[in-house]
């Protein structure tokens, strides 16, 4: 089904990569040949066999065979997101995501979902800040009915007012689920609230609940025929496929489509934070929770790659800096942990966030957490840390790579928010960063002048009331 | 090569089989890997996986929740949790220190049937991160100070939880409808039975459970059978086995009415649970109701409950329906989280399709698209080595053979229409289920289902 995704942990690196023998596929190549294409080695460059074209209606084409089993994942890429959004008119990116869902001329309201289910696969679609994609994984044999299905909705997508409303309320309701009802996530958004003013990074996703409550038909059209054109997108098509022929098809189903007009792109820039920003959250909820956010840039520069082994120093397994000192060592945290996204279209948030024990409080925990960047900032990571992230950084990225799906996503969401050659070049630049890099990197953007805090503070802690069991009646 | 006693197992097995209709050996699809017996009792399960340089590893331990003492619930979570925080030869923080090095995900945790012991790791690091799991599974140490720590925060999780109202919801649920049985509790355990537990329970519970006859491993991955079989027996081939003590389980309480449970949260959507207790795997209806249970709410977008309630009224964003069958009835269940004041129109819509199922056959194209959708998915739970591995250890336990996935396609394709209308005759019981809605109990309706909760409510404002 429809639903939000919060943009996944960014690519791992590795170690491993060093080894691996390139096999060409530089940005821009403008043909292929198939050998060169080949099933990567077992070792080797999980990209190497990429093909990619753009076609002449401007629609980015990336294409990858990995023949491991007869299945194929097939993807959409959107160059729209709530980034994309204006003040008012929040939750619009993804509420034209559920509402593709609602048919075309060709494929009737709820035909699309059936007709790949049926064949034994799965769909959906997800929403981010930057993009909009939707997929279709199973058989391949389901390739080429696929293309016809998505090429159909990019434009011919037909919406009723009934079937507005009607998915009005279901993402209403999706919003009362994810963050009306959760108080961390309702923390979550105060945050990126209080973080960006000017940019809109500021919103979430879903939008605001009295935006979507006023979203219209008619702004959900001006949107779809704004983004949803072959040259604001980026098909990816990963799994048990010819090539040649896989091309051919692309050609014929998505080559036909007519370019459009080139969409408006944001403009918006954060400027620069003087002075810590403080957010606080009075709900009902059982423990506090502390989230805290730093300005950082993203894969647009080189301290990227420092910033992504931090967040690994951090909080990547049993051993990482935040559960040993929090969770292990000081029994103060039921859980606490790093995040940092470098693969966003602007400069993203450098996260750390925790829960006290009970009996602990939010002081203790932002403390600890600070606690943690000043040893970051005062004492170099060495040799042994430093190797040891370096080598989870390798281990997740060949663990993603274990699914089609990921693959393919890696691919989409690159190619979407910067180019997807990123993937190769990630490794080596992650390789040759030093522990000053991280201590640099650590004193340069981790301090409270570009810092937001947010702290949950629970209403009340007392247990909801359960009552006893007792026999009611049966309804009608 | 298999050895010829393997062969000779396997063999054995495939006339055990005989009277699942399944296809000869040479026409479905190929068995999922290749199986042999340690002398030790060990089932060991293999399948070459060439495509990502990784290895998966699963050791299963027939030592889940179902295992735990009443009062002790939890100990069996907590045994396995514990197998990684110190052992004879490393302390909890330099085990972690030595997984992380290795960029290996090494997990432990009891689930209700069963203990699953997890690794991921690169192929060139396979044998350091088979001792570490080999180590972590035979050599735990169980020290005191990491007891305290666990449970500590497994309280404390309990906490946390109050904050998820289906979690609260399934919490009430799964308790009504087990009584006394250890699938009354999450595995994890409750806060009282946690407490309870004494430090000697754990090292006795490894001790009788944590043994190589009572466990499957599966090794799937980039590594030939000899190199797996050669370090599988130089880290478990040592592993002593023991007699495993008899599972004794008490019976399940009835359920003869509709009941309905309110749990009162200030919240602004009424989170329901619909149900009653469900099938066991080894029921030979378990294909019938896969079937069944696609068609009403297991099936995504293509199930009735979605279609109704979300499809045609925008009444929930997700809904749908779920069994979980396991070596003892587990629940079937419909959820759905909806706007406070639209609780009763959902729960009588849910009512209505479940009646509906009992009432008429599901309709030609339902059926074969609820087929085509079960056979032509199968492969996609295979498409990692770790969802392969875990397949391989799940299909050991349950007796489902290796050559499963063949079999399974000829299963389903026989379900017939009159056998979807006799199993949901004979497992729904629209005249017997337990409702429980986590929600402002203020703000919910008036409705028949609900009344009695609501003149409790108004005896409770009246008192206080």
């Amino acid at each position: 089904m429809p639903k939000l995704l919060r943009p996944a942990r960014s690519f791992g690196c590795g170690l491993l990569w060093l080894l691996l023998v390139f096999a060409g596929a530089a940005a821009g190549r403008p043909a292929f040949s198939v050998a060169a294409a080949a099933q990567p080695s077992a070792l080797g460059d999980p990209f190497a066999g990429v093909v990619e074209q753009t076609l002449d209606n401007g629609m980015r084409v990336l294409l990858l065979r990995e023949p491991r089993a007869p299945l194929v994942t097939h993807q959409v890429w959107y160059r729209v997101g709530s980034r994309f959004e204006t003040v008012g008119r929040t939750g619009l990116s993804h509420l034209t995501e559920h509402l593709m869902f609602k048919g075309t001329e060709k494929y009737g309201p709820k035909v699309f979902s059936r007709l790949v289910q049926k064949a034994g696969g799965n769909d959906n679609a997800f929403t981010s800040r930057d993009y909009t994609a939707y997929f279709q994984t199973g058989p391949a044999s389901e390739l080429r009915r696929w293309m016809e299905m998505e090429a159909d909705r990019m434009r011919g997508l037909k919406v009723t007012e009934e079937a507005f409303a009607t998915e009005q309320k279901v993402v209403l309701e999706e919003r009362r689920l994810r963050t009306e009802d959760d108080p961390v996530s309702f923390l979550v958004e105060e945050v990126y609230a209080a973080a960006y003013k000017a940019h809109p990074y500021q919103w979430p996703i879903i939008g605001w609940y009295e935006d979507i409550r006023s979203l219209t038909l008619a702004d959900f059209q001006a949107y779809y025929q704004t983004y949803y054109q072959p040259n604001n997108a980026t098909l990816v098509v990963v799994g048990d496929i010819d090539l040649e022929a896989t091309l051919k098809d692309v050609r014929e189903v998505y080559g036909a489509l007519p370019r459009g007009p080139e969409p408006p792109r944001p403009t918006a820039r954060e400027p620069r934070q003087f002075g810590e920003r403080r957010v606080r959250v009075e709900r009902e909820a059982q423990l506090p929770y502390v989230v805290m956010v730093h300005h950082v840039p993203n894969w647009q520069h080189p301290d990227c790659f420092a910033l992504e082994l931090l967040a690994r120093a951090l909080s990547q397994g049993k051993s990482s800096r935040l559960y040993q000192k929090l969770i292990y060592t000081d029994r103060l945290a039921l859980e606490a942990g790093a995040d940092y996204d470098l693969d966003t279209a602007d400069p993203s948030l450098f996260m750390l966030y925790g829960q006290p024990l009970p009996g602990k409080t939010a002081a203790q925990i932002e403390a600890a957490l600070v606690g943690e960047i000043k040893r970051l900032q005062t004492e170099e990571v060495g040799e042994r840390e430093l190797a040891k992230v370096k080598n989870q950084a390798t281990a997740a990225y060949y663990q993603a790579m274990d699914s089609l799906f990921f693959r393919g996503m890696l691919l989409g969401r690159l190619e979407t928010v910067a180019r997807w050659t990123l993937a190769r070049e990630f490794v080596p630049k992650l390789q040759a960063v030093t522990g000053a890099d991280l201590k640099r990197v650590a004193g340069h953007y981790l301090v409270p002048a570009n810092r937001t805090v947010g702290v949950l503070v629970p209403l009340k802690t007392d247990k909801p009331r359960r009552e006893g069991f007792r026999p009611g009646h049966e309804i009608q | 090569m298999w050895t010829s006693a393997a062969r000779i197992l396997l063999s054995l097995l495939a006339v055990v089989w005989i009277h699942f209709p399944g296809p000869s050996a040479a026409a479905g699809p190929p068995p999922l890997g290749e199986r042999e017996v340690l002398p030790n009792g060990l089932v060991w399960l293999f399948s070459e996986q060439r495509s990502v340089p990784l290895v998966a590893v699963n050791l299963l331990l027939k030592a889940g929740a179902l295992r735990d003492p009443r009062g002790r619930e939890g100990l069996a979570h907590l045994t396995a949790l514990l197998l990684t925080q110190g052992t004879k030869k490393r302390t909890a923080t330099q085990m972690a220190e030595e997984i992380d090095f290795l960029g290996a995900k090494l997990s432990a945790g009891a689930e209700e049937d069963y203990a699953m012991v997890s690794l991921t790791v690169l192929k060139k690091d396979v044998g350091q991160g088979l001792e570490l799991m080999a180590d972590a599974v035979l050599n735990p140490t169980f020290p005191p100070q990491e007891l305290r720590r666990k449970v500590q925060q497994l309280l404390a999780s309990f906490d946390s939880d109050e904050d998820e109202p289906m979690v609260i919801a399934r919490r009430a649920f799964d308790q009504r409808l087990y009584g006394q049985h250890p699938y009354a509790f999450p595995p994890k355990g409750t806060p009282q039975g946690l407490k309870a537990i004494q430090r000697q329970q754990v090292v006795e519970f490894h001790r009788h459970l944590y043994r190589p006859n009572n466990a499957i491993l599966s090794v799937v991955g980039d590594i030939s059978r000899e190199e797996a079989r050669e370090l599988i027996l130089k880290y478990f081939g040592g592993w002593s086995p023991g007699r495993i003590p008899e599972l004794t389980l008490p019976p399940l309480p009835p359920l003869s009415r509709p009941e309905t449970q309110v749990i009162d949260k200030k919240i602004t959507q009424a989170n329901i649970l619909w149900g009653h207790l469900g099938i066991t795997r080894q029921n030979p209806d378990f294909y019938a109701f896969q079937v069944m249970n696609y068609i009403l709410g297991g099936g995504g977008f293509a199930s009735r409950l979605m279609d109704t309630i979300r499809e045609t009224r925008g009444l929930a964003y997700s809904v749908g329906s779920t069994f979980e069958p396991g070596l003892e009835p587990g629940p079937f269940y419909i959820s759905l989280e909806t706007k406070t004041e639209n609780a009763g129109e959902a729960v009588a819509l849910i009512l209505k399709e479940v009646e509906r199922l009992r009432a008429e056959p599901v309709s030609d194209t339902e059926l074969a698209d609820a087929k085509s959708y079960l056979i032509g998915s199968f492969p996609r739970r295979l498409d990692a080595t770790g969802k392969r591995a875990a397949l391989m250890a799940y299909v050991e336990f349950y007796g489902l053979g290796l050559d499963y996935p063949g079999r399974y396609a000829e299963i389903i394709q026989g379900v017939t229409a009159a056998d979807v209308l006799r199993v949901a005759q004979q497992y729904l019981h629209p005249e017997r289920y337990l409702l429980v809605v986590a929600g402002d109990r203020n703000r919910l309706p008036r409705l028949p289902g609900l009344v009695a909760a609501q003149e409790e409510k108004e005896k409770d404002d009246a008192e206080n």
